[in-house]
This record gives C-alpha cells, structure tokens and sequence, in this order.
C-alpha cells in the first residue's frame, strides 16, 4: 500500500477505501459465484452449444450438424405453430391481464369499504401454483354441458354459449390465456396500486379546481406517472407468456392437435418424449433469444417513455 | 376521488363486489364438488352440498399422499430459502461496496441470469444433475433453487444496500470487528426490509415450482406438493369430487400462509421489482 499516495483518480480512491477497510473481501461473493456458474452459466453454454448438434441425450455421441437444427426448427410445422402460439398468448396475457390488473387497480384504490379484502380475494391466486389454477380450469372448462362454466351459462340462460372450452382448436388457446389472466391479474394489479398510491392527491385536487373530467385527471396525470408500474407489468408478463409450460401440460397437453403447444412444451417433448436433444436444445435457445431481445427493446422504450412522461 | 363515502362510492363498491363474486366462481365450483359425493356431482354440479360429505377429503390426502408431499416441500422450500439469503446477500454486500471493474462486470454476469431462460440449459443441468447422483434427492433441488433464483435475489440486495450509508460497518471494522462479524452482525440486520422480500418472492415461486420437480423428482418418494397433485389429478381424473378435495387440499397451506401474512406478502409482491 506504499503506492496510495502517489496513484491518482479513481486508483487512489479506491486503494483508499480499501484501506479504511471498507471494501470487503472477494471471497464475500465466491459462493454465489459458484453457484450460479455451475446451475446457470455453465448449462447455458453447454445448451446454447449443443444446438449445433445431433445429441440424442444417450450417452455423449454427438457430432457437429452445423445449422440443421434450426433449418429443421423453421420448416417444422409443430415448432412453426408453437412460435406462433407463444407470440398470440404472450399479446394476449400483456394486454388483457395488464388491462383487467389496472381496472382493478383503479377500483379497490378508492374509499369504498371492501377494498382490503377486495385486494386480497384477487391478489390471491397469485400464491398458488399454476399447476392447481390450471386443473381447476380445466373443470371449469369442462365439456359436459351440465358442468362448470356451462353449467353456468345455462343457469343465467345463456346456454347457447355453452362450449367445448378446451376441445376446440380455434377456442383452446384463448381458454388457455384467460387461465393465466385469471391468476396473474392481481399480481398486475397490486404493483398498479403501489404506482397509483404514488401520485399525489394535490395534482388530482388542482386538476378538479380547473374543471378536469375523470377521464381527463387519468389521461394527463395517472397514466403518465404510471409508466414505471407499467414498466414492471409488462416485462413481468412478456416473459410469462414466452415461457409458458406448466398451464398447458395441464391443461391441454398442446392439444387439440398442436393447438396450444408453445415453444417451451415443444422443446419439452422433443427432449423427454422423442429424445432429440440437440433439437430440443436448438428451441431452446431461439426461445432465448427472444426473450433477451424482447427484454432489451422494451427495457429501452418503457424507459424513454418513462423518463419523457 | 378519496373524498368520503358518497352515493358514487356506493355504487362503485357494488360494482367490484360483482367482479369478486364472478371471479370466485371457479372456486365456489370446486369447493363445492369436494364436499359432494358422486351422486350429487353428477346431478347438482353447481348447487350447495346437500348434505355436505368430508370423505373426499380423507382419500384424497392418503391417495395423493399429501402428508409428504408437505414434507418435502418445506425441506426444499425452507432450505433453498436459507441458502438464497445467506449467498445473495453475501455476494451482494461485496458488489454494491467494491468500486472496482471486477465488481461491476460480476453485477453484470449477475443480471444476465436474469433474462436467461432456465430452458436454455435445461438438458445440461439434468445430466449435470444426474452424473452428480442428486437426481430424486432433496440436495438437487435446493441446488437447482440456489442457482436459478440467485440473480434476482443478488439484484434485489445489491439495491438495496447501495441505498444504506457505508459508516456502520466502518465503526465496526475499526473496533476490530472481521469483515465476517461486521455483515453477520451489523450488516446484515439492517436488511431486514428486503431480506422479507427476498423470502417472500423466492418461497412462493419454490414452493409452487412444477417443472424441474417434476424432472428431478418424478417416482422417487420426493415428489414436492405439485409434482403429487399433478400425477394425483392425472390418476382421477374422472372422480371430480375426490380430484376438487386433492386440490383443495394442496393449495390450502400456503393460502392460509397468504391470509395470515398478506400484508407483507402483497407488499413484497409489489414492491421487490422496482429496480
């Protein structure tokens, strides 16, 4: 530590800090480090490597097949399919469920009298597993026309709606979404609330004095100030829906035909149920790439809009 | 706006009460089916239990086996929380107190897991997994919560504890204090607030985790609450009565954990990904 006094800028202070025995050790952040390398980085590479390969999962027999995998990935009706579902439900769960999530935001935010135990009745769902939500909905969803929804329906005299809710190629995937809605709603809805307790009440206040409608007061000052829950929720969602798994395995197995797959239960069953590894691993990886880039190209507009609102 | 409680108001609390009672209808549905036998769900299937029966609740505890089911859930569950604590903040204590290139290109590495999708390495981690001999055991899952859920638990920590003043653990380390005792005792106790959050988030997402369990753990007695009830509601599936008790059943505990703890729970929900 003789060199301190004549090391200069960000050196000197740093050398400095150290010293004052501030800074702490490295060893502080090996274990994590270890970790994280070993279950995350580690089998990333290896993944993303493998997709250049014919692996078959048996054994460590794999040769070089170059870009066949993803050659093979987009002329693959299934997997064309998958990619097109994972995009239709991920539009679908940001705007519907961040949508609903705020209408209730903006309801339990008010004097009424219910609204803690409002907040709790839909935040609720959020705690319990996706694999319980989704069973639940598939009774919902049942096709008998004495059971569950339309059980319902007729009840309130609307049995012509009545549905083969899951059975129905075209029908099955919005019944997917509104599963995940249901669930997810509140969690939007709760980091709404935490935004909206942050805009103050004077701006609302001044706006009236000069004759604001309620539409006006949320179009000029909620909205705007929202942008950082806005932020959160539809990153929040985005990633949800490109991933989506565990509701359908319960619920339709990607059926009827290849209606609900999704890139995650396509890679899935090219693992574990044909044992082609190296393609499942091809999936796999173009599924992250499009989350790092949807990631990083909402990052960068909710952020500008943020700062700009 | 917040101003008293007026005919509007009123008129407002009938309109969400309305929306609460659509969205618990699903739930009244189940509910009720798992206090009906057979007869009844097959003739009455939206009406009240009549007379209510609790059998479907006893066969669907011993035929999902739900007792370890819970078991195994909590040793996961407990023990990768712990784990997650004791690491994230450790790793994130160094990173936010370190002004150094190395610190700020790990914090990097940290965030990439972040957006990284787990699937991505799915197959390696299996085999890495099962060449260490941990698949089926308890061990392969608190690894596998300790790594996956590290980046977030790091991201959250490091914010926060470049939000405290550094002076603390200065007035302890001049009083001789090690860097060890200076976090265990000064430190550490200071990040109460996020170390809720860190519990909170990391707990209910393990605790109701499907996939890798049901990978790691299919077959071998270890099976974590959803794994059984997934193979439970996959085995029944035509007796809904007895299905609906299982359901109920399994998403009870951590219901009553939510009822018991909302507060704090929809606090850490709402508050732990503002970054």
């Amino acid at each position: 530590m003789t060199t301190v006094t004549a090391a200069v800028g960000r050196g000197a202070a740093k050398a400095t800090r150290r010293r004052g025995g501030i800074a702490p050790p490295w060893y502080f952040a090996a274990p994590a480090l270890i970790v994280y390398a070993l279950v995350m980085l580690y089998p990333a590479i290896a993944g993303a490597g493998s997709a250049f390969t014919d692996w078959s999962g048996v054994g460590d027999q794999r040769s070089f097949v170059g870009l066949e995998n993803f050659k093979q990935l987009f002329s693959d009706d299934q997997a064309i399919g998958a990619l097109r579902n994972t995009l239709f439900l991920t539009v679908a769960i940001v705007v519907v469920q961040n949508g609903i999530g705020l209408l209730l935001a903006l309801g339990v935010h008010t004097t009424i009298k219910s609204r803690m135990a409002l907040r709790v009745v839909f935040f609720a769902p959020v705690v319990v597993s996706p694999v319980m939500v989704s069973f639940l909905w598939k009774y919902v969803y049942n096709p008998a026309p004495d059971a569950g929804l339309n059980a319902a329906l007729n009840a309130i005299g609307l049995g012509s709606l009545r549905q083969d809710w899951l059975g129905n190629p075209s029908l099955a995937i919005w019944s997917v979404a509104f599963t995940v809605i249901w669930q997810c709603a509140g969690y939007s809805m709760v980091i709404f609330l935490a935004g909206l307790e942050g805009v103050p009440q004077e701006l609302h206040e001044s706006a009236m004095v000069d004759g604001a409608g309620t539409v006006a007061r949320f179009r000029h000052i909620t909205w705007p100030l929202l942008a950082p829950a806005v932020t959160i929720n539809v990153m929040l969602s985005t990633v949800g829906g490109l991933t989506l798994f565990t509701q359908i395995i319960a619920m339709t197995n990607g059926g009827p035909g290849y209606a609900t797959d999704t890139l995650s239960t396509v890679l899935y069953k090219q693992a574990f149920v044909y044992g082609k590894f190296g393609y499942s691993t091809a999936v796999a990886l173009v599924l992250a790439i499009f989350v790092a880039a949807v990631s990083f190209i909402q990052i960068g507009y909710l952020r500008s809009r943020e700062t700009t609102a | 706006m917040r101003t008293g409680y007026r005919p509007r108001t009123f008129v407002r609390e009938l309109v969400m009460i309305v929306v609460a009672i659509a969205f618990l209808f699903p739930v009244y549905a189940l509910v009720t089916l798992a206090f009906k036998d057979s007869t009844q769900v097959a003739n009455k299937p939206l009406s009240l239990p009549d007379p209510p029966s609790v059998s479907n609740f006893g066969e669907a505890w011993q035929s999902a086996s739900l007792g370890s089911a819970l078991l195994n859930s909590t040793v996961i569950t407990v023990s990768s929380v712990v784990i997650l604590i004791v690491l994230g903040s450790l790793a994130a204590y160094f990173l936010a107190r370190t002004a150094s290139r190395l610190s700020y290109s790990l914090y990097i590495l940290f965030l990439v897991g972040i957006i990284l999708p787990f699937q991505l390495g799915m197959i390696p981690l299996y085999q890495l997994v099962n060449d260490l001999g941990l698949l089926g055991t308890y061990q392969g899952m608190i690894l596998f919560y300790s790594g996956i859920q590290l980046p977030f638990t790091v991201f959250l920590y490091t914010g926060f504890i470049r939000s405290l003043p550094a002076d603390y653990t200065n007035a302890a380390l001049i009083d001789g204090a090690s860097h060890l005792q200076a976090f265990g005792y000064v430190i550490f106790p200071l990040l109460r607030p996020i170390t809720g959050t860190v519990l909170i988030l990391n707990a209910v997402f393990i605790w109701n985790d499907f996939f890798t369990p049901l990978l790691y753990l299919g077959g071998s007695g270890h099976e974590t609450v959803p794994v059984r009830v997934f193979a439970f509601v996959n085995e029944y599936t035509s007796n809904y009565g007895l299905v609906a008790a299982g359901l109920v059943l399994a998403a009870l505990p951590i219901l009553l954990v939510f009822l018991i703890l909302q507060r704090y729970v929809i606090r850490g929900f709402s508050s732990g990904l503002k970054g």
